[in-house]
């Protein structure tokens, strides 16, 4: 499939014009961060369903709530460091507890922010998330599942957390392709070892991964797990009986996220032995991306090692 | 009001304070202080202004309360009952396991709750989100918020102060029930809060700020804001928001709690609520 050109973000921005033109009960929140996210476009065609709270996360997740209990489906979009660490309460109580409808979007994530380094980078945004009873939380892999996945939110009544890579990434997908919360994707078979990826970065070097270790003889199956609340736990452990070995990939620490909710599924099942790659109880820092993949254990090579290693 | 309005309204008031009283020592525990201290001002609210429907509390064209002080909510259950949202039985399960009447508000639980409160902060915020909702829909449906004083210190009050006044949310008008006192202490020992009421104005607020068990002046207050509301809608313009500082006493009229910073969560027994009550007269 042709590289995609189209950054991440212009395409959550035209999805929820999209979805705004026919529900006018989507609002899109920002907090000073609109030119980052890319929301303009929303903002141009439904002015007044827009909403710049400037520099005020926790109000922003607030009345985002305050809006969901009057009837909208708020998309409110920050720095994912920001809207998981800074506004986890506002998000906690107000949206989830409340059993409120609010869409988070947490940008940025992981090594994607490098220059902004380790005060904006989100390594256990994911962790955060997942201990919120209730909600879904996702991180699309291209254009076509961002286009699914923002418009299962959309329709999803209950509160719902996204991690958004803002720029281009390679298509997965062909348009049209139909995504859910809760359902993962295989995009290569193999027979000995199955990796499961999180993200656009990771799935990229986990599909790397398989082709290193094909060149060495090991058959690997890559799936691109999209919704890590609630878990494909159907496709995940039909890999692990079938391939025996299992490595999770992701862009976060390998503790709370991914890692932990399948270690916690084949702990439970004995369907494989597992390796995960991810941050190992570290902070992120500044640098390239590619600098940070190699820094911090997220490459291909690692990834293809850590599965020899089983 | 007429003289004959203010004394049944009086009568009212002393109805939820009764109740109020009653429901917690019926269970021996709880936030009396900062339940009692907002009891003229819900009676007020519920009986003079409040556009609601006991029959159907999800009416959309309702006006919503946020109680962001949630811990007060044994004070709104005893006036929602009153006014015929649920049963009255209902207030003698409060905080029991399964109960529909937990501590702090929860919009899931209770009719007539608009919005789950309970950490503290959260709810000036959500008051903001409804208002700016009910704008979208064209509804001139008000909402009212109550924050407490000790609530105040919390960073995200004014946050959402300066965006209710950015957003220019005119129908939404707000209390602070300053009582003077927080957990640990007297406000002004902990955290003090200074120029309350100048705080508000210089955030872009329209305020007020009366004795909070005088019902004529909240009431006066209120109408004002809803005439601002009003002027400010026939101008084409959104208005301001409103701050209505209550000066209140903690624990109002119960002997054995009022005036004390011990009453923000205290322990008492049945026969000492059914004194309380009687004391009401």
């Amino acid at each position: 499939m042709a590289n995609q050109t189209k950054e991440m973000r212009a395409v959550y921005a035209e999805t929820l014009v999209e979805l705004g033109a026919t529900n006018r009960n989507i609002v899109l929140l920002e907090a000073d961060l609109m030119k980052a996210t890319g929301t303009g476009p929303f903002q141009a065609a439904y002015p007044e369903r827009a909403f710049n709270v400037g520099v005020a996360e926790a109000n922003m997740v607030g009345v985002a709530a305050g809006l969901s209990a009057g009837g909208k489906i708020p998309f409110a979009a920050t720095f994912g460091c920001f809207a998981s660490r800074r506004a986890f309460d506002q998000f906690f109580v107000s949206c989830a507890y409340a059993r409120l409808n609010v869409k988070l979007v947490g940008t940025d994530p992981g090594v994607s922010a490098a220059f902004n380094g380790g005060t904006h980078m989100p390594f256990e945004d994911l962790a955060l998330m997942r201990a919120v009873p209730g909600i879904a939380v996702l991180e699309p892999s291209d254009a076509a599942s961002l286009r699914g996945l923002v418009s299962a939110a959309a329709e999803r009544r209950g509160s719902v957390y996204i991690r958004l890579h803002r720029k281009a990434v390679p298509d997965l997908y062909p348009a049209g392709e139909k995504f859910e919360i809760g359902k993962a994707k295989l995009l290569r078979e193999g027979k000995d070892v199955a990796l499961v990826a999180l993200g656009a970065l990771m799935v990229g070097e986990a599909l790397k991964a398989a082709e290193l270790l094909a060149k060495d003889g090991v058959s690997a199956s890559v799936i691109d797990a999209l919704s890590l609340k609630p878990l494909d736990a159907e496709l995940v452990l039909r890999e692990a009986r079938r391939c025996g070995k299992f490595v999770t990939v992701e862009n976060h620490q390998a503790s709370g996220g991914l890692g932990s909710a399948v270690a916690e599924l084949l702990a439970e099942t004995g369907a494989a032995r597992l390796a995960r790659v991810g941050v190992r109880d570290e902070f992120g820092e500044v640098g390239t991306q590619d600098y940070l993949m190699e820094r911090f254990g997220l490459t291909a090579s690692h990834i293809a090692a850590a599965a020899k290693a089983l | 009001m007429t003289k004959e309005e203010l004394a049944s309204l009086e009568a009212r008031a002393k109805e939820i304070r009764a109740k109020t009283i009653d429901a917690i020592g019926f269970l021996g525990v709880g936030h009396i202080g900062g339940a009692l201290s907002i009891v003229e001002l819900l009676a007020v609210l519920y009986y003079r202004h409040l556009k609601h429907d006991p029959s159907n509390p999800a009416w959309e064209g309702r006006d919503r309360l946020v109680l962001s002080k949630g811990h007060a909510g044994p004070a709104l259950y005893a006036t929602l009952a009153l006014r015929g949202f649920f049963p009255a039985e209902w207030l003698h399960t409060l905080n029991k396991g399964g109960t529909n009447l937990p501590s702090h508000c929860d919009r899931n639980k209770t009719p007539g709750i608009d919005m789950t409160t309970g950490s503290l902060g959260q709810g000036l915020s959500a008051a903001c989100g409804l208002a700016l909702a009910n704008r979208l829909d064209g509804r001139d449906s008000f909402t009212f918020a109550v924050i407490g004083d000790g609530e105040s210190n919390e960073g995200q009050n004014w946050e959402a102060a300066l965006f209710a006044a950015q957003q220019r949310l005119g129908r939404l008008v707000a209390f602070t029930d300053y009582n003077k006192m927080q957990i640990d202490g007297k406000t002004d020992e902990i955290l003090g809060l200074g120029a309350l009421e100048e705080k508000w104005a210089a955030f872009g607020w329209e305020t007020a700020r009366v004795d909070g068990h005088d019902m004529a002046a909240i009431d006066a207050a209120v109408e004002a804001a809803k005439a601002r509301a009003a002027a400010a809608a026939a101008a084409g313009t959104g208005g301001k928001p409103t701050m209505i500082v209550l000066d209140t006493v903690k624990g109002k009229g119960a002997k054995f709690c009022e005036g004390s910073v011990g009453s923000h969560n205290m322990a008492f027994d049945y026969e000492t609520a059914k004194k309380a009550i009687a004391e009401l007269g």
